[in-house]
């Protein structure tokens, strides 16, 4: 097929006025913020080095905290102020999405207009700023008559700087659920869709070109006292935002988020989900690529309406239950519970379970003879077990450990994609892998029995938020997902999603999904 | 000839009266007990080494330093008493090697005090075309920029900006300086003729005598902070103070050799 040809590149131009206007929307919002913040500060501190040391300091530290967590910081950090708020003034406020991203990149923006305003400003030839005082000027007169046009185009070339690091790092801001370009990349990578990543990169890049370059043909203007250019500059900037943000704001507002984490599984289900919303007539979008507890947390908001979560991690992470519970009895607990604390409803089970579970090659498993964990126990010494980053960190890994005394050689942790791989070719024994993952199948895999339950349910279920829970449309529209998608279908319809072609799209998966579901 | 002749006579225009100053909390005196009246319509060259304190003391008179003790007058009022940026608007002063805002055009700059005074933008047009040619710049050169003229056109539009907001006093720090002999001529000739025409006094700061003797009506020696003789070439050469006598040797060595040198009836 031709390169160009692949219906996925239609597939993400589809998508551009969205993530683009969004991108640009936040960005702008960051950058005024971090300008409104960063120039007048430098003007109060540059004359007095102890505070201008102590703000240049600070911002030299924010720009060491690595993007993605200075983004993820200001998560909890909000969630707790509008906590607050809602306690205080009786008022909370969104957490999530745009808030986050434009308070954490305003601060990544500050360095450069800070630094460059000062050092501007400091730049000038003393003799000058004399003649100021000496014609009459009052020092505000002669900090905007002169002093400041005269610094404008180092303090220009700070706010470019600027412009292209937030511009750059808008693009993580997609895991705090911020619709933004890096949403191509972050979809693109759990799904192998290498064209969303391409596509992702050149957009962003391009994006920030475009305004670097227009920044400095404004700065080249300032310097150069050429009117034209810096017009010229201006009604680029103009047309280029107003040509960006126009369609995002003529676009309906959508009704019902569907919500979806940060792994391919997650991306079919939401794409699933939304198509059946739109086929019952409701306006529908999916927001995807959202941390574990953002979007927990955005559903019990409200900035999100629905989502698939596994019963086992809502028991464990949200509700902070250590206890291990039989299936539907966990069920139960957690629907109730789900319920009274957070207004949430759980509208059902999908039919399959994503646990953790210890999984070894086919044939290794018949030629030691074992079936079950209790099997393993007794051989474990001799084994090795690999894990993602987190696991071994779990309470299922203490109830594991605990129930069959388990006791590996070694134990390692590794990138969840590679660990499938790693023991086909024997490089681990055993893995802690996700039962509903399709390369199970494709490497022939055996997933080993937990006698003892030490292991909770995973069952992945579908959430629904407090402000949909009387909604029937959307309660019908599901309906006819509950129970019907058991493990050997969503297996398959992993390993689909992972396959790196034009089928591989969550969307085509949701389709063909759809198309085994209907029938049943 | 004097304009202000009615306004001024009574008191002169600058008058330091035993003044002192002091820089980096005392350590270094700049004046020291200076006494010394500049009257109006009057042509005062200050004359002394660097660190002799005459920049300190040219600062004093439109209070971009203030005294640490005794009182500077302009016009009859203490300097202390009056704000300082009305007082600065009012009194012309032309910079070292010119001073002029870079970013703003030749219009931009001799324009900028009547601006800041909030004068109407069209009489700001005609001003700056008046001492364009006052100052004898071609009119072409209205919308240029300071680092695309000469020297000596920068030093002409330094002038021009000093005398825009038509000052009385007009306050000079080294202002042919770094000007090549010819043009530096030119520039002082045309401004002697300035100095007259317009009834101004103007006090000059610079660190060569001859320029002193031949442009100024009266020369004021300052060294190390201390006025140690002022008075007219006759005066002065009358003086028995070594430094004013080294300092009126050199000239009067030059003019010996050159007298010499040249011959006589060609120029």
């Amino acid at each position: 097929m031709n390169f160009l040809s692949d219906p996925r590149w239609s597939d993400a131009l589809s998508r551009l006025p969205d993530y683009l206007g969004n991108h640009v929307r936040v960005s702008l919002a960051a950058l005024a913020l971090g300008l409104a913040i960063s120039f007048p500060l430098a003007l109060i501190v540059r004359r007095q080095p102890l505070l201008r040391d102590i703000a240049l300091g600070f911002a030299s530290i924010v720009q060491t905290v690595p993007g993605l967590a200075l983004l993820a910081l200001f998560y909890p950090l909000l969630l707790a102020l509008a906590a607050l708020s809602l306690q205080w003034f009786g008022q909370g406020f969104s957490a999530f999405g745009f808030l986050p991203s434009v308070l954490a990149l305003a601060l990544y923006s500050m360095l450069p207009v800070l630094r460059n305003t000062i050092t501007g400003l400091q730049g000038i030839d003393p003799a000058i700023i004399e003649a100021a005082e000496g014609v009459g000027m009052t020092q505000r007169q002669s900090l905007t008559m002169v002093e400041l046009p005269l610094a404008l185009p180092v303090i220009m070339a700070g706010i470019r700087t600027a412009a292209v690091w937030v511009i750059g790092t808008a693009t993580l801001s997609t895991p705090i659920g911020q619709t933004s370009l890096g949403n191509y990349i972050f979809a693109g990578l759990q799904t192998q869709n290498w064209v969303f990543v391409l596509f992702g990169c050149v957009a962003a890049a391009a994006l920030a070109l475009a305004v670097d370059q227009l920044l400095a043909l404004i700065e080249g203007g300032v310097r150069l006292h050429s009117r034209p250019r810096i017009v010229l500059g201006c009604l680029g900037l103009v047309a280029l935002i107003a040509a960006t943000l126009m369609p995002s704001m003529a676009r309906t507002k959508t009704t019902i988020i569907v919500g979806a984490k940060t792994f391919t599984e997650q991306y079919v289900l939401s794409a699933l989900i939304t198509h059946r919303l739109q086929a019952a007539g409701l306006s529908a979008s999916s927001r995807e690529g959202l941390g574990s507890n953002v979007i927990f947390e955005a559903l019990a908001s409200g900035d999100i309406d629905v989502y698939v979560d596994y019963s086992g991690t809502l028991w464990a992470n949200q509700l902070k239950r250590t206890d291990i519970k039989q299936r539907k009895e966990l069920l139960s607990d957690l629907t109730a519970t789900l319920k009274d604390k957070y207004g949430i409803s759980l509208l059902g089970e999908l039919g399959f379970e994503n646990a953790y579970a210890l999984v070894m090659p086919r044939k290794r498993a018949e030629e030691l003879g074992i079936h079950t964990i209790a099997d393993l126990a007794p051989r474990a010494s001799s084994l090795s077990i690999a894990g993602d980053y987190e696991f071994f960190s779990r309470p299922e890994w203490t109830a594991l450990r605990q129930s069959y005394s388990l006791s590996f050689r070694q134990q390692r942790q590794m990138q969840p994609d590679f660990m499938y791989a790693a023991v086909t070719a024997g490089d681990v024994d055993v893995i802690a892998g996700y039962t509903s993952d399709g390369l199970i199948a494709k490497y022939d895999l055996v997933v080993l029995d937990d006698p003892k339950s030490a292991i909770p349910p995973y069952d992945a279920i579908v959430l629904i938020s407090p402000k949909r829970a009387g909604d029937q449309t959307l309660r019908q529209a599901l309906q006819p997902l509950l129970g019907k998608i058991d493990i050997a279908t969503m297996r398959e319809a992993n390993l689909r999603a992972a396959g790196g072609d034009s089928n591989s799209s969550p969307d085509a998966v949701a389709r063909w999904l759809w198309e085994k579901v209907s029938k049943r | 000839m004097v304009h202000h002749d009615d306004m001024t006579s009574a008191a002169p225009a600058i008058a330091y009266e035993n003044v002192g100053k002091s820089f980096e909390q005392g350590h270094t005196k700049a004046i020291d007990d200076v006494s010394l009246n500049v009257t109006a319509g009057e042509f005062l060259a200050v004359v002394g080494a660097s660190g002799s304190g005459k920049t300190t003391l040219l600062r004093l008179a439109n209070r971009l330093i203030a005294p640490d003790s005794g009182r500077v007058r302009v016009q009859g009022n203490d300097v202390r008493g009056v704000d300082p940026i009305t007082l600065r608007r009012s009194i012309g002063y032309v910079f070292q090697s010119g001073g002029l805002f870079p970013h703003m055009t030749v219009a931009g700059n001799i324009g900028i005090t009547p601006r800041l005074l909030g004068t109407p933008a069209q009489e700001i047009f005609d001003r700056v075309d008046e001492l364009i040619d006052l100052v004898r710049l071609d009119r072409s050169h209205r919308n240029r920029f300071p680092h695309e003229l000469s020297g000596g056109q920068r030093q002409r539009v330094g002038v021009a900006r000093a005398l825009a907001a038509k000052p009385a006093i007009v306050l000079m720090d080294e202002p042919f300086g770094a000007l090549d002999p010819l043009t530096r001529d030119a520039l002082g000739e045309d401004y002697r003729a300035l100095h007259r025409s317009l009834g101004l006094t103007t006090v000059m700061i610079t660190h060569d005598m001859a320029e002193a003797l031949l442009l100024a009506d009266r020369v004021a020696v300052m060294r190390e902070g201390r006025l140690v003789a002022q008075g007219t070439a006759q005066e002065l050469s009358n003086s028995t103070d070594a430094y004013v006598g080294q300092l009126l040797n050199t000239p009067r060595r030059q003019a010996e050799r050159l007298q010499e040198l040249l011959p006589k009836g060609r120029t």
